[in-house]
C-alpha cells in the first residue's frame, strides 16, 4: 500500500481526514472496473452460481421442504437410474430434439438462402417468418391447442374436408408429441432464418465471383463456398437449439401438461413435478444436475467435433 | 448473392417458383396469429358450429369486453408491466456498466471473470429452478415482484452484447475525458452511454420481451393469484376455461399487444440482437 500512494503523491497532500477516504483516492482508478462489474457478479453469484452448488448439495439429500435435509449419499442418483419414468422423459426429450433441431436448421437455411435473393416483397416475407419469435410460449401453446383441438380445431376441419381426418391430436399419446413438434417448428424457424441471413450477408461476393470463373455451378457454389463458410453459424445454431429443446418446458406445460399419460413429459417437466407436486427436492435437484451435465457434455462434444473438422478444411 | 450462369428465362421461372413457395410458407406461418384474431372477434356460436370459414360472419368486438369482465387480465398486465419495466431499468444499467468494464479496462482477473459471465449463459434457469426457488424463498421474496426481477437481472447475453459493442469505442475519447479531470462515472454517463444508444435500444427491447414472456420463474415464485403475471394467468385460464375459446383467444391476443408493437416498430433491433448471437 505504501508504494502505491507514492505513485499518487497528490493523494497524500489532500485534506481528506479518514484513512479510508485517503485509501479510496489513491486506489480509485484500480478499483473502478471491479465496482462496475460488482452488481452483476453479485446477482450471478446469488441467483446462478450458488443455486447450482446448492442443487449439487440438495441432490445428495432427502428433503421434502418441511423436514430437515437428511444425507442420502448417491441414493437419488441410483434411484434415477432405475426410474422408468425418468428414462421415458429422457427418451421423449431426445425424440423431441432429434425431430426439431435438424428440421429447424434445414428450413431456416433454406428460407435464408431464398430470402437473401432479390424477391418482390422479401422484407414482408421475412417478417412473416420472423413474427413467432416475439410470441410468448404460453400464448403459442394456447393458439396451438386451439388449432389442434379435436372437435373444433381448424386443422381437423381441413383434414375432414380432405377426407383424411379427424385426428385426435392432443388427446392420444401417438399424436400429442407430433403436435408439439410442429408447434416448435413454427416457433424456432424464424430465429434460425435470421441468424443464417446475417451470416449469408457477411459472405463476400468475391468468393462467388471466383467460383463462377472456375466454372462452378450453383449447387457447387453452395457446397464449396456457402456451406463451409456457414459452418460456425450452423455449429452455434445447433448448440443453441439443442440447449433450447433439452430445457423445453413452457410450451408443453401449457399445451399438454406432459400428457396424455406420460407421452409428452420432458425432463424439465418431470423435475418440476418431482419438486413442486411431490416435494422431493433432493430427487428433483439430482435430475437438474444430470440435465446440466447432459447439456454441458453435448456442448463439449460439439465443440470437439467442430474443431476437428475445421482442421481439415 | 450467388452468381449464376443459367439462362435468364429459366432463371425467371425459378424465381417465380421460389417466390410462390416462400409466399405459401409465409401464409402458413402467419395463419395461427390470424386464426387467433378471427376466433376472438367472431360470433361465439360460429366458433363451435363445426364449419370453419376463413372470414368471420361479423366482428363482435364485445367479445373482448366480456373476456376482460370475466378474467382479471388487467391486474395481470399491471404486474407484468411493473416487473418488465423495473427489470429493464436494472438490467440495462448494470449490464452497461459491466460490459463497459470488460471492454475498456485492464484489471487482474478480467478474463477469468468474463469466462464466469459466459458460463452463466450455459446454465439454463430450468436446471436450477429448484434451488433458485429455495434461495428466493429464504430471502423472503416469494409472491414479491423482486422475487422474479432480481434472479434474472444480470443477463449474460446482455453483458456479452454490450462488451462487443463497446470494444469499438475509441480509447482516445476516454483518455481525453480523463485528462480533463472527469471522474470514471462521469465518463461513463457523458461519453460512453451517448455513444452506445444502438446497443442500449437492443438491450431494452430484448429485456422487456424476455421479462414479459417469462413463465417458469413467475409460475414458481408468484403463487398468489393477485401477483400473477400475464403468462401465468393465461396458463390458469387454459385450465379453467378450456372450452371458452373465444375469450381465451381474446385474452391471448391482448397478451401479445406489447410484443406486436415492439415487432412492428423495432424489428430492426430485434433482428440485430438475434443476428448478433450468431455472428460473434
Amino acid at each position: 500500500m505504501a508504494d502505491l500512494s507514492m505513485t499518487y503523491p497528490q493523494a497524500q497532500s489532500e485534506t481528506s481526514t479518514s484513512p479510508i477516504s485517503r485509501w479510496w483516492r489513491s486506489n480509485r482508478s484500480r478499483l473502478t472496473p471491479y465496482l462496475f462489474i460488482a452488481p452483476n457478479l453479485l446477482l450471478f453469484s446469488v441467483f446462478v452460481f450458488f443455486p447450482l452448488l446448492y442443487a449439487a448439495y440438495i441432490s445428495v439429500h432427502q428433503w421434502s421442504l418441511i423436514d430437515v435435509p437428511e444425507f442420502a449419499g448417491s441414493q437419488n442418483y441410483a434411484r434415477l437410474l432405475g426410474d422408468l419414468q425418468f428414462w421415458q422423459a429422457l427418451k421423449n426429450t431426445v425424440i423431441y430434439s432429434a425431430a426439431t433441431v435438424p428440421t429447424t436448421l434445414i428450413i431456416g437455411l433454406f428460407l435464408a438462402i431464398g430470402l437473401n435473393r432479390e424477391l418482390a416483397g422479401r422484407t414482408l416475407l421475412r417478417s412473416m417468418y420472423f413474427l413467432p419469435v416475439v410470441v410468448s410460449s404460453v400464448a403459442t401453446a394456447l393458439i396451438a391447442a386451439w388449432l389442434f383441438n379435436d372437435n373444433y380445431g381448424v386443422i381437423n376441419a381441413v383434414l375432414k374436408q380432405a377426407g383424411v381426418g379427424p385426428v385426435a391430436w392432443l388427446s392420444t399419446p401417438k399424436w400429442a408429441l407430433p403436435s408439439i413438434i410442429l408447434t416448435t417448428l413454427w416457433v424456432r424457424i424464424g430465429f434460425c432464418m435470421v441468424v443464417y441471413l446475417a451470416a449469408l450477408q457477411s459472405i463476400s461476393p468475391s468468393y462467388y465471383e471466383a467460383a463462377v470463373i472456375d466454372g462452378a455451378t450453383r449447387p457447387q457454389q453452395f457446397l464449396y463456398v456457402t456451406w463451409p463458410l456457414l459452418r460456425p453459424t450452423t455449429f452455434l445454431l445447433l448448440i443453441l437449439n439443442v440447449i433450447y429443446s433439452f430445457q423445453v418446458f413452457d410450451l408443453i406445460y401449457v399445451m399438454t401438461g406432459g400428457g396424455p399419460g406420460f407421452s409428452t413429459t420432458m425432463i424439465v417437466q418431470y423435475i418440476y413435478r418431482a419438486a413442486f407436486a411431490n416435494s422431493e427436492m433432493g430427487y428433483a435437484s439430482a435430475m437438474g444436475i444430470v440435465l446440466f451435465a447432459l447439456i454441458l457434455l453435448f456442448t463439449l462434444i460439439q465443440w470437439r467435433i467442430n474443431r476437428r473438422t475445421e482442421q481439415f478444411v | 448473392m450467388m452468381v449464376t450462369t443459367t439462362s435468364p428465362m429459366r432463371r425467371r421461372f425459378e424465381t417465380a417458383g421460389l417466390w410462390l413457395l416462400l409466399a405459401v410458407g409465409a401464409a402458413v406461418m402467419l395463419f395461427p396469429i390470424y386464426w387467433m384474431l378471427v376466433t376472438a372477434i367472431r360470433p361465439r356460436d360460429e366458433v363451435f358450429s363445426g364449419d370453419v370459414s376463413l372470414l368471420p360472419s361479423g366482428w363482435v368486438w364485445s367479445n373482448f369486453v366480456d373476456a376482460l369482465n370475466h378474467m382479471p387480465f388487467l391486474s395481470w398486465a399491471w404486474n407484468s408491466t411493473v416487473i418488465a419495466v423495473v427489470a429493464v431499468v436494472i438490467t440495462v444499467s448494470i449490464n452497461l456498466l459491466c460490459g463497459y468494464a470488460f471492454a475498456k479496462f485492464r484489471f487482474a482477473g478480467r478474463d477469468i471473470l468474463f469466462i464466469a459471465v459466459l458460463s452463466a449463459l450455459m446454465i439454463p434457469i430450468q436446471v436450477i429452478i429448484v434451488p433458485l426457488f429455495l434461495v428466493v424463498s429464504d430471502l423472503g421474496l416469494l409472491n414479491n415482484y423482486w422475487g422474479v426481477i432480481l434472479p434474472r437481472a444480470a443477463e449474460a447475453f446482455g453483458i456479452f452484447m454490450v462488451r462487443q459493442f463497446m470494444v469499438s469505442i475509441p480509447d482516445e475519447l476516454l483518455e481525453a475525458a480523463r485528462l480533463d479531470g472527469a471522474s470514471e462515472l462521469t465518463i461513463f454517463l457523458k461519453v460512453v452511454v451517448p455513444l452506445s444508444k444502438p446497443v442500449i435500444a437492443v438491450l431494452i427491447i430484448f429485456t422487456f420481451m424476455w421479462r414479459w414472456n417469462d413463465f417458469v420463474l413467475p409460475l414458481v415464485i408468484l403463487t398468489d393469484q393477485e401477483m400473477y403475471t400475464v403468462q401465468v394467468g393465461l396458463n390458469l385460464l387454459k385450465g379453467q376455461y378450456n372450452t371458452e375459446w373465444t375469450e381465451l383467444m381474446a385474452i391471448a391476443l391482448l397478451s401479445l399487444v406489447p410484443m406486436l408493437v415492439i415487432f412492428v416498430f423495432f424489428q430492426r433491433q430485434l433482428i440485430q440482437g438475434i443476428a448478433g448471437t450468431g455472428l460473434k
